[in-house]
């Protein structure tokens, strides 16, 4: 396993498109309510492709904003996995070519053997013009089309040492190629010919790839699977339902079952004693919204401070799950004091909650119950490693 | 051998249309509702009857797995995952059903989804493919504009399905790195238990299953499990994607009925052994997990999960990779073991195949004088 390690030279910052970035806002809806760091890996792969085929460091660092994710976690996944270029790479091409046994029978030593004495004798190295860049990766998934190659998104595939040359030259010519099977077979059926599906007849024809310019990830980046499976079609559009819709509502639906269980026994003699109770019964649509209602809480506006008393705020990141932005965000509101947070019941959990950028944390990381503790004098592990200097994500920032 | 008319994915080679029209033509979505409408335990117990083992590899019986879910929720929602990280060296079934036959998955998620009780289905997409991500999700948008999925969809179950990628990562094929992975984490496998039918992705109820597992449903459901059950061998039944790579005239992807003998398939489908049958050397017949089989062992076998584990090696995802005598056995394996080494070696517990477990194994084959067992 290779080191991987961020480059030595960085720009100086990053930022999404607004396309990318409006993107980025409807992918995070994929994901319940508080899973958003769920996002991380597509949003650092489109950042990889704006930024030329490489992840930066400011990249890590914008994401983890933008995810609310402490930096060291997007930086973990981004050196995890392999697929992030960690340096620049050509700026026409970056090819990876699949050494694994199935590409490695079929002839992948001899197209390596041309990218180093082409492009650079060493993976991620650039080419002295600068335009390729080259690396050995473990199986693509097209073995029954080996030995092949990948360039940004697509496959070029039953290369041969003549094909395989013709690609290099034809991208670096600024030709147009056709991704698939250089040897005009068709995707994964048999060369020879079909041997089965021949019977299969339902009216339509299915387009084969189109020949393209290979230009730099950017460039890639924004055709997308149609008709043909590398040109045609549109980027991801947001989701009619956003995770958390249906999440809501099994909760509610359960807490509506579980209220109308603790409540059976007593409806009976209620009935006979109280005619407003038979009426609820009577409706179950209304007692059903009352319910959904009750889970989703109303909100209510908790005690706010116009500043910290006698301008002592307490340290707030000491709370689990609370960094410098986000003490800032309290702070704004007008909470300073362990005892504000100690304080809140579920109508003012529900009032901060819905002010916040990510929805559900203050229950799951038990903030609460932390600054109850807090608020007392007392410590909490968390807090502990707070004051030893443990925790980065809780120092502020310089 | 395998009429088309009993081949469950009728477009792998992209001879016609991939969306919705041609996906209804060759009789997707016919109907759908009528199977929901069957109920959950009628979905669950068809898939038991029909004998589907799982397609990612282990076997596991999928309608078994399905019925692990619970049945009534405590609070939480519950989940299916389909794990479409397809990077088993040799494997490359998966991507023909993404790209060319994409309904046969999305709808299989929702008939599936709805016999788990589940409220959405993510479906986690090697990062490698990115133009087989691009066709799902083209397929999905199709199917929620269609009605087909979604709130108040025309089939009478509120679902939504989502696909999600990885960034190159071997490891997270492994279900429960796979669950990690699709948290924002690195993908490294949880120790079990809990399982994921108990606590899975997001702490919820949560059922993996390969994608080739979950678009086969819709087609046994509606074809009845007799018919499924009747193809391939007792224990062993249905039909199977296999892929075929290395020294074959004409690797190719293809379906066929399990328990197929290995030569007729090679012959049928592939052109034979390149220089003739006298020319085998050795095969790994279920993806460079299992271990491989000699000429002699494997020529007249049946492929299927039972005969090849009695082998001492394994269906796993039919993933053939056939190696003539020109091969350097050695190196074959030595290459198959680094990728275990490199892409498993950060994973420290859990994982079944660990770096200091490869690095010792690969030395040892390079002192025996054959691989088979």
């Amino acid at each position: 396993m290779a080191v991987r390690r961020l480059a030595a030279e960085q720009p100086e910052s990053f930022e999404f498109t607004e396309n990318n970035l409006s993107w980025a806002n409807k992918l995070i809806d994929r994901y319940p309510a508080g899973r958003q760091a769920s996002a991380v890996i597509p949003l650092l792969w489109r950042a990889q492709e704006q930024n030329d085929g490489w992840v930066s460091e400011p990249a890590i660092r914008y994401i983890a904003n933008l995810l609310d994710m402490p930096k060291i976690r997007v930086l973990e996944v981004a050196t995890f996995y392999t697929m992030f270029q960690l340096q620049p790479v050509g700026k026409k091409a970056h090819i990876q070519v699949c050494g694994t046994t199935p590409c490695q029978l079929r002839g992948s030593e001899d197209l390596i053997k041309i990218c180093k004495s082409r492009i650079a004798k060493h993976m991620h190295e650039i080419s002295e013009d600068g335009m390729f860049s080259w690396e050995e990766v473990e199986c693509l998934g097209a073995c029954v089309n080996a030995p092949m190659v990948q360039i940004f998104k697509d496959t070029y595939e039953d290369l041969t040492e003549d094909s395989f040359n013709a690609l290099i030259d034809d991208i670096a010519a600024g030709k147009e190629v056709t991704p698939g099977p250089q040897n005009g077979r068709r995707f994964a059926m048999a060369e020879g010919g079909q041997t089965n599906l021949t019977e299969i007849e339902d009216g339509t024809v299915g387009e084969m790839p189109r020949a393209h310019l290979v230009d730099g990830a950017e460039k890639a980046s924004h055709d997308f699977a149609g008709a043909a499976i590398n040109a045609g079609g549109n980027d991801y559009d947001g989701v009619p339902t956003p995770a958390e819709d249906a999440v809501a509502k099994v909760r509610s639906e359960f807490a509506a079952k579980a209220e109308k269980k603790t409540e059976a026994p007593a409806p009976a003699p209620k009935k006979d004693e109280k005619p407003a109770a038979i009426k609820e019964d009577q409706k179950p649509v209304d007692t059903k919204k009352s319910d959904d209602s009750a889970t989703v809480a109303v909100e209510k506006e908790p005690e706010i401070l116009t500043g910290p008393r006698d301008g002592k705020p307490d340290d707030l990141k000491k709370l689990k799950g609370v960094g410098p932005k986000l003490e800032e965000t309290l702070n704004k509101l007008g909470f300073y004091h362990f005892d504000q947070v100690a304080s809140w019941g579920p109508e003012q959990v529900a009032w901060v909650d819905s002010r916040l950028k990510f929805k559900g944390r203050i229950e799951r990381d038990g903030w609460i119950e932390q600054a109850k503790i807090l608020a007392s004098g007392e410590d909490t592990e968390f807090s502990k490693r707070v004051d030893a200097g443990e925790v980065a994500s809780s120092k502020s920032e310089d | 051998m395998l009429k088309d008319q009993d081949r469950i994915f009728t477009n792998i080679y992209g001879l016609h249309d991939w969306g919705l029209d041609g996906a209804k033509k060759r009789g997707q979505w016919d109907n759908t509702k009528a199977l929901l409408d069957k109920g959950r335990d009628w979905i669950v117990q068809e898939m038991k009857d029909s004998g589907l083992r799982g397609r990612g590899g282990a076997g596991f019986p999928t309608g078994l797995k399905w019925s692990f879910m619970p049945k009534e929720s405590d609070g939480r929602p519950a989940y299916l995952v389909v794990n479409a990280d397809e990077s088993e060296p040799g494997t490359c079934k998966d991507r023909e059903i993404l790209r060319h036959d994409p309904h046969t998955l999305v709808e299989g998620c929702l008939v599936a989804g709805y016999a788990m009780g589940a409220i959405a289905a993510y479906i986690y997409v090697r990062g490698e493919f990115i133009r087989e991500r691009e066709r799902l999700q083209a397929a999905i948008d199709q199917a929620y504009d269609a009605g087909l999925i979604g709130k108040n969809n025309k089939n009478g179950y509120d679902f939504d399905i989502y696909v999600h990628h990885g960034a190159g990562a071997y490891i997270c094929g492994e279900e429960t790195a796979l669950l990690e992975s699709m948290e924002g984490k690195k993908g490294q496998p949880r120790l079990k238990p809990p399982f994921p039918a108990n606590v899975g992705l997001y702490g919820c109820p949560t059922t993996v299953n390969n994608v080739e597992s979950i678009a086969v449903a819709p087609t046994i459901l509606r074809r009845g499990a007799a018919w499924f059950s009747a193809l391939g061998r007792p224990n062993n039944t249905g039909t199977k994607l296999f892929c075929v790579s290395g020294h074959v005239n004409q690797p190719a992807t293809f379906e066929e009925e399990l328990g197929v003998p290995f030569s007729e398939m090679i012959d049928k489908h592939c052109g034979g052994i390149r220089g003739g049958w006298d020319n085998l050397l050795a095969v790994i017949p279920g993806g460079s997990s299992v271990p491989c089989c000699t000429s002699e062992q494997i020529k007249d076998a049946p492929m299927d999960f039972d005969t090849l584990r009695g082998m001492g090696s394994g269906l796993g995802t039919a993933a053939v990779i056939v190696m003539d005598k020109s091969t350097d056995i050695i190196k074959a394996i030595a290459r198959k073991a680094a990728v275990s080494a490199r892409r498993a070696g950060k994973v420290p517990a859990g994982c079944g195949v660990s770096w200091s477990a490869w690095s010792r194994a690969s030395p040892l084959m390079r002192k025996s004088t054959c691989c088979s067992r």
